[in-house]
């Protein structure tokens, strides 16, 4: 296991380094001049030409990409903010917990209640709670997450004054954001719980275990849901990709201060290193978290473990 | 008696009682009919390219035309959803937008089918070296999450249609690449394939003519979702400010500008919300439909 781990990580490496480089390169590209974007459109030409110089950004593109790559296994360092002269790293971190807090909570609240849903929708197949939960599925994945956030601080904050409209100060604070950031992965999830659950119910083992008198709940959580599985791990690993990508999103309708916001007002301020150093930071998340939904396989279905 | 079987006879032997030949597209058309939500979805999605195309006939005003006197209008007979904070007809940018989403959806997808198509092709055709260094691209590409990656590319081109559409197109060409990958590859080992290689056809010959045709079953289906998938980036990116400028209409920007409105005209942020989930409800149900339709394991 430790050797698949080992492995697993070593072949991040190669993937981690094609990320930096297309980050840097297409903000390479990007017009504009930071050292204009620093000092302001009235600074001298001199004064321009000197951080230009300090920042390195006359050497060759290869140059730039190697002393990047450099700082980083070197020092640590994944660049200098140019708007606060801060070091990005600490930039990041700052603002860190608050999108890991909503990731976390929005994909506890996805795989709850998606297998939940799942489980009942396919064990009362046809029924009308099975309807309703199919209906609902499919409003579900076809809402835009910032449109549900909307609707429910329309809802929830401006009409019934329930929840605070914005921010993450509270419990309180993160219901709203974190259900609107998890309504789309609830609805994948409980999807593909239903079709699994059902695949599964129709296998041979299934009806010996109903012939042998065995209890219904035993029946389906013991020996169908955990067959069920690895197709809904599957799924909830691709969900956790789009809820990173979702988080900027639902950071912003709900004015959240975290990586989606930090990164969108980067983009705006042109703040390069910033953005680099969130893709980056994001991009390792999202392969780590790869590498768990992988290693939970081996967990959940003995088969794949060699 | 005897003719009675005689007449049976014939009526077995007739060939009109002979199952007619049917393509492999109508048997696939005649299972997709059978599915009225799939039906649905396609016949919403055809009203709304007609309403796309026909843009300036349908709507009532021109999707920019400001009305100072009139703005913040609750829904009414002279604008049935009413205006936005520059008097601006909704119900005419709603339709106006319309454009703009189909527009990117489907020329995002069409950017990812080809260049992920193509890529994925040859992977699983040629295999070896160039599929593994095509496919290690794709792990790179893939290790960014795709909402990521396109605002990334936004970021570099600026905003914008023709940059959107680019950008969310080049942040799903992975998916694609594989997909196709997979499907080529399962194809690849089928004896027919093996006929035509000996028979002495060119790669391209049996690339074009066998492997892309029995390949396109789970490309539909991928394509059709992900059209889905592409319109909402877009309004996603767009509601960010980073997709669609003002003062064009496009209904993710809509809700952002309608936002800062939402305590006193909260209509400002249902009409391009529902617009948005009528289209990808449709898609959806037009992809499941299909999946249904072209999944060879539930063929009768």
């Amino acid at each position: 296991m430790i050797k698949y781990i080992s492995r697993r990580l070593l072949y991040l490496l190669p993937v981690l380094i094609g990320v930096s480089f297309i980050v840097f390169t297409l903000l390479y590209i990007t017009p504009g001049d930071p050292a204009k974007m620093m000092l302001g459109e009235q600074a001298d030409t001199e004064a321009l030409e000197e951080l230009r110089e300090e920042l390195g950004l006359n050497d060759p593109f290869l140059v730039q990409y190697g002393n990047y790559i450099k700082n980083i296994v070197v020092k640590g360092d994944i660049g200098t903010s140019y708007s606060t002269n801060r070091p990005v790293l600490t930039e990041i971190l700052d603002v860190f917990p608050n999108t890991l807090k909503l990731a976390v909570a929005a994909t506890s609240i996805a795989i709850v209640l998606g297998i939940i849903f799942g489980i009942i929708s396919a064990v009362k197949q046809y029924s009308i709670i099975d309807s309703i939960i199919t209906v609902f599925a499919l409003l579900g994945i076809s809402m835009p997450m910032f449109w549900v956030g909307l609707l429910m601080i329309l809802l929830f904050s401006v009409k019934l004054g329930w929840l605070p409209p914005s921010g993450l100060d509270s419990f309180k604070s993160l219901i709203m954001p974190a259900i609107a950031l998890g309504a789309q992965s609830i609805a994948v999830i409980t999807r593909m719980t239903r079709s699994s659950m059902l695949e599964v119910v129709r296998q041979d083992y299934i009806r010996m275990a109903k012939s042998k008198g065995q209890e219904e709940h035993i029946i389906i959580f013991k020996h169908a849901f955990r067959n069920a599985l690895i197709p809904i791990i599957t799924v909830i690993g691709l969900q956790f990709g789009l809820l990173l990508g979702g988080a900027i999103i639902t950071e912003s309708v709900f004015s959240i201060p975290g990586l989606g916001r930090l990164m969108i007002e980067s983009i705006k301020t042109r703040d390069f290193p910033v953005v680099q150093g969130v893709v980056l930071f994001m991009a390792v998340t999202f392969s780590l978290v790869n590498l768990v939904v992988d290693l939970l396989y081996s967990y959940v279905d003995p088969r794949i473990r060699n | 008696m005897k003719s009675e079987i005689i007449e049976v006879e014939n009526k077995l032997n007739t060939p009109s009682k002979v199952a007619k030949r049917n393509g492999p597209w109508k048997d696939v058309w005649k299972r997709l009919k059978r599915s009225k939500m799939a039906i649905l979805g396609l016949m919403i999605i055809i009203t709304l390219m007609l309403i796309a195309l026909f843009a300036d006939y349908i709507a009532p005003y021109p999707y920019d035309r400001q009305d100072l006197m009139n703005t913040f209008q609750s829904p009414s007979s002279e604008n049935l959803f009413g205006t936005d904070e520059f008097g601006r007809d909704i119900l005419s940018r709603v339709i106006y937008g319309s454009r703009v989403s189909l527009l990117v959806g489907f020329i995002a997808v069409g950017i990812a089918l080809v260049i992920g198509g193509f890529l994925g092709a040859i992977s699983g055709y040629y295999g070896g070296r160039v599929d593994n260094l095509i496919m290690r691209i794709m792990d790179v590409l893939l290790a960014i999450p795709s909402m990521l990656l396109a605002i990334s590319i936004v970021a570099a081109l600026g905003p914008g249609l023709t940059n959107l559409m680019i950008a969310v197109g080049i942040s799903s060409i992975p998916t694609y690449a594989r997909t196709v990958r997979a499907a080529v590859m399962s194809i690849k080992g089928m004896e027919y394939i093996e006929a035509s290689k000996v028979s002495g056809s060119k790669d391209i010959r049996i690339i074009f003519k066998h492997i892309i045709p029995n390949s396109l079953a789970p490309v539909i289906v991928q394509s059709t979702l992900g059209v889905a998938g592409a319109i909402l980036t877009a309004a996603g990116m767009s509601f960010i400010g980073l997709g669609i400028q003002p003062p064009n209409p496009e209904w993710g920007a809509m809700l952002s500008g309608g936002r800062a409105y939402i305590r006193d005209y909260s209509y400002m942020t249902m009409f391009p919300g529902i617009a948005i989930m009528i289209t990808i409800l449709a898609l959806n149900l037009l992809g499941d439909g299909l999946r249904d339709a072209l999944d060879p394991k539930l063929k009768n």
